[in-house]
């Protein structure tokens, strides 16, 4: 055997080792969000590959003055983001996002974490409670004094963006529903879908999920909705891999029936797809079949809907909605390395005017955005995108991630909805115009004049 | 310099034995010039592969060689803790190894007095999980690994402060013999050329494989064998615990952490001329296909380089052994001192051959013994009980201190030079300062610089930018010049080490960095201006 066949034996690295792939050419330091508004921040190649060289399991031997940790060297790498734009632009194929994230974990680990950043994690618990006493809670939110005293106290920013609770949760909502419906067969799986609602619309945004049902069964598809729970990703942003491990052992327990049947699965919220699809084998080395055929079923709703389309099968008949919408296509999105379907979606619809804005980062990257610390970071971040925003004059915006759409709206005051939501209303006024009942469906490839 | 220098003894050889000697004779009272024809730590003691030996890989072969290793081991954790990272050491059973070693290794390291203790190999697995997972048993021993450099820089300190001195670039060239006795030795400036001729009471030569070439000065012979040892540096520590095979040491057998790498060890091949010698990729085949009985990934992971250094191996003629052995002085055979006086009637020199980075302090003290009695010095050997300057008693080498230091408060103001091996400017300035027209080789030895998986890619012209600042402060006439120079000079070392493993990923970065030197650069305009054989140095980077 040569050298070379030796060295190129195997293509698939572990997130650890593929710091082995980086060429130190800087590409990543380039397109990072963060690196470009702070110093606080070295860079994804500093705190990813570069420094990946020097932690080590051993404590030091006698702590160096005035260095921050006696296991892990590190401190920076919590400036980190977690947008992932280092990994999807890197040409040699270091994770680096990934690696930041394990790291951090890392450099956590041993450590009681922040109440804040275990707050920020349990979206579940937090969820429950918040709907349960939602009256309270949304007012408790959204009171300048008392965010004054939380800014303080748990280390979350005062001005950073936060959800309304809910009345209920929308898990409680469609149990209800289907009691009141009575138990009918399942469809096959070209019949329905397996929905994935997410934090955001089980606990805040009940009204995605809402939209979500009806443009699937708008185009022939009923919604099933096991039990399930939080993906996980808001406990891998801070730090907390095991509890995430459980979120992920459960929802893949509840669908990976359902995947072996055929049936897909469908999420409205980006990042929650996304951790399904890639971040339980990659960071949390979740790696068993049952993980690969969950993931493998695991469908973003837009590019769901762009490949009913492809094949021919999309309800393209969408009234007119005459009006500007600004689009921002969040980090999260650009992972799934599935283009943006939202746009290509947008282009059927009459008279939209759906424009990219074309920018990377909101600066909310799920929770980072919101801590005391990281706020100023983020609005410089996603700066450059709300003045695009504002200049719009549009008087909505659209885009598939939750905390995006949070962060948009109050950095600009610009109502920001997901992008099924004005599929939805463009399906509404062509309902309105007359054709009340669905017609045939459109040939593949069709777009509407 | 003058014509003479008032020195009693002049040392041959700017590698740790030589550093050993030079300190232990001052330390004894001996005003000491040491010189060395490149920079310190150039020849066989750079080129090793990082091991502190435990003895644990000699026990079952020379259980003397084991015992003195096992004592310096404790010796030098104690007086140079910073230059030693305690990272302990497996010695493991593979499928391949045999079952009656194996069984017999424990009692072999009891024998020699090497602590062993055999741990389950789950723990093994758990604290390295890169481990062959058909490993049977594993031994912990306390391997270590050592850093060379600062440990030569910290003897040669140590020296200085007692009163005696030594020179880098300094070519011996020749040693005038009036009978019985070296009169004086000519040295030769490799820079400026300048010639100076100094008159020693006393020489020892510690030029290792290239003895013969010292002694051949004066017309005494030293048969050396060298034996070319090729290691194999990978991008990342696969492993932070040394791990050996535990069988009859052989090639490939071992895999050291040093710093941010990890380096595979070793073969054995003899070579006539210790200055000329290549590495082939069949070696480099072999190495990877014998490690991975250790690791079985190891053909995944990058490769940064492959170097060999060269053993000073010597084989003393029998008589001279049955000699020795008459007058009761043990001779290990790990190391000679030979004693030109009775072998060859030249009774102020003495040569110091064989032995091991790990012996380095006991062989000087052997070698400082014969040459105290030769001259009537009485005072006792106190290199084991005095730590090193610079030193922390206890505080060994801790991989993270460079990330940990540039992320303290502060730490990260200072501008990063070398991203892979965090070297900063100020780092860079204080070398500069210490090492007053250094090459950036030189800069590399004392800084890790370019030695990360660039390969010098994208330091060598931001280093070379600050040699041509400091040359425009200083006046000089040749700013351009020093600072082309620096980036040539450097490339050439960088690019040489990593041919014989041009292949995957270190093949794409070396493609990306000629693109940068070439391209971005123009480089070759300066190759135009180089010798015919310089120039092929650098573009035959692809072949």
């Amino acid at each position: 055997m040569t050298i070379a066949e030796l060295i190129f034996d195997a293509q698939e690295e572990a997130v650890g080792y593929s710091s082995d792939e980086c060429l130190k050419c800087n590409v990543c330091v380039t397109v990072c969000p963060v690196a470009r508004v702070t110093d606080l921040f070295p860079g994804p190649k500093y705190v990813g590959p570069q420094a990946q060289r020097f932690r080590t399991g051993r404590a030091q031997p006698v702590q160096v003055p005035g260095t921050p940790f006696a296991l892990s060297p590190d401190l920076t790498v919590d400036y980190c983001s977690g947008c992932g734009w280092c990994t999807t632009a890197c040409p040699a194929g270091v994770k680096i996002a990934e690696m930041n994230s394990q790291s951090r974990a890392r450099m956590k680990a041993g450590k009681r974490p922040k109440l804040r950043d275990w707050g920020l994690g349990q979206t579940d618990l937090v969820g429950q409670m918040g709907v349960l006493v939602s009256p309270i809670t949304n007012r408790v939110l959204f009171n300048g004094p008392i965010r004054t005293i939380m800014e303080w106290t748990v280390g979350i920013h005062r001005d950073a963006p936060f959800p309304r609770f809910g009345k209920r949760t929308f898990q409680s909502t469609w149990k209800r529903r289907q009691k009141r419906l009575g138990s009918r067969p399942l469809p096959g799986p070209d019949k329905a879908v397996v929905y994935f609602h997410g934090c955001s619309a089980n606990y805040y945004e009940q009204h995605v999920a809402a939209a979500a049902i009806a443009i699937l069964k708008r185009n022939g598809f009923e919604t099933i909705i096991p039990e399930q729970v939080c993906c996980g990703l808001p406990m891998i942003s801070n730090a907390l891999y095991g509890d995430a491990r459980k979120k992920a052992r459960k929802n893949i327990d509840a669908l990976v029936g359902y995947a072996r049947q055929g049936y897909r699965i469908i999420g409205t919220s980006t990042s929650c797809t996304h951790t399904i699809k890639a971040e339980y084998h990659e960071m949390l080395d979740v790696k068993d079949d049952d993980a690969t055929v969950v993931a493998n079923a695991t469908w973003d709703i837009c590019e769901f809907l762009l490949d009913l389309h492809e094949q021919g099968k999309l309800d393209t008949r969408f009234g007119r909605l005459d009006e500007d919408l600004p689009y921002h296509a969040p980090c999260q999105l650009r992972s799934h390395g599935i283009g943006l379907p939202a746009m290509e979606l947008f282009a059927l619809v009459p008279g939209l005017r759906a424009a990219d804005m074309d920018h990377d980062c909101c600066g909310i990257a799920g929770t980072y955005g919101m801590k005391k610390e990281k706020y100023p970071i983020g609005m410089a971040v996603g700066a450059p995108l709300f003045d695009k925003i504002r200049a719009s004059g549009a008087a909505e915006a659209a885009c598939d991630s939750e905390t995006c759409r949070w962060q948009i709206e109050k950095a600009t005051g610009t109502r920001t909805r997901h992008p099924i939501e004005i599929l939805l209303q463009a399906y509404r006024v062509a309902d309105a115009a007359g054709g009340a009942t669905p017609g045939p469906l459109s040939g593949a490839g069709t777009r509407a004049p | 310099m003058g014509d003479s220098h008032a020195y009693d003894v002049l040392v041959v050889g700017g590698g740790a034995t030589g550093a050993g000697v030079l300190r232990d004779l001052a330390r004894r009272g001996l005003r000491t010039l040491l010189i060395e024809r490149d920079d310190f730590g150039t020849g066989t003691t750079g080129r090793y592969h990082g091991l502190l030996h435990s003895g644990g890989r000699y026990v079952a072969k020379d259980a003397l060689a084991a015992r003195e290793c096992i004592a310096e081991n404790r010796i030098l954790r104690r007086i140079a803790p910073a230059s030693i990272e305690d990272t302990g050491g497996y010695f493991v059973a593979t499928p391949d190894d045999p079952d009656d070693y194996v069984d017999g290794f424990q009692a072999a390291c009891a024998a020699a007095d090497v602590d062993c203790e055999e741990i389950p190999v789950a723990d093994a697995f758990r604290a390295e999980p890169a481990l062959n997972p058909r490993i049977r048993r594993v031994f912990r021993l306390p391997d270590g690994s050592v850093e060379p450099w600062q440990l030569i820089e910290s003897n040669v300190a140590d020296a200085r402060a007692h009163g005696s001195d030594a020179w880098t670039y300094q070519r011996l060239v020749g040693m005038e013999r009036d009978g019985g006795r070296i009169v004086s030795a000519t040295l030769r400036d490799e820079r400026s050329g300048s010639v100076t001729r100094i008159t020693p009471r006393f020489v020892v030569s510690c030029a290792g494989a290239w003895s013969g070439q010292i002694a051949a000065m004066v017309d005494v012979t030293v048969t050396m064998h060298p034996g070319k040892g090729t290691m194999l540096i990978f991008n990342q520590r696969m492993t932070d615990t040394v791990v050996n095979r535990c069988h009859k040491s052989s090639d490939g057998d071992i895999m050291v952490p040093v710093h941010t790498v990890a380096i595979l060890g070793t073969t054995e091949q003899r070579v006539e001329d210790p200055d000329r010698y290549e590495i082939t990729r069949d070696e480099v085949a072999a190495l990877i296909r014998e490690g991975e009985k250790l690791f079985p990934d190891l053909g995944r992971m990058r490769l940064l380089r492959a170097y060999a250094g060269v053993r000073p191996l010597y084989q003393p003629p029998a008589e001279v052994t049955a000699a020795a052995m008459k007058d009761g002085r043990q001779i290990s055979r790990a190391h000679t001192v030979i004693d030109h006086d009775a072998m060859d009637g030249v009774e102020n020199f003495v040569t110091i051959v064989g032995g091991k980075l790990t012996t380095f302090r006991r062989m000087a003290e052997d070698t400082v013994d014969l040459v105290c009695a030769k001259l009537g010095v009485t005072e006792p050997c106190t290199t084991a009980d005095a730590i090193l300057p610079n030193q922390v008693p206890g505080k060994t080498y801790w991989l993270g201190h460079r990330l940990a230091e540039h992320e303290a408060e502060g730490g990260g103001d200072a501008d990063l030079l070398c991203e892979c091996e965090f070297v900063t400017r100020p780092m860079l300035d204080d070398f500069l300062d210490r090492h007053p027209g250094c090459s950036i080789d030189d800069v590399r030895r004392g800084t890790r610089i370019g030695m990360g998986p660039c390969q010098g890619g994208f330091c060598t012209f931001r280093a070379a930018g600050l040699v041509g600042e400091r040359a425009r402060r200083v006046g000089a006439a040749d700013v351009a010049e020093s600072a082309d120079r620096a980036i040539l000079g450097f490339l050439r070392e960088r690019f040489k080490g990593t041919r014989p493993i041009a292949a995957g990923r270190q093949l794409q970065e070396q493609w990306m960095i000629s693109g940068v030197y070439e391209g971005g650069l123009g480089v070759r305009s300066l190759i135009e201006h180089e010798t015919p054989e310089a120039s092929r140095e650098v573009v035959d980077v692809h072949r």
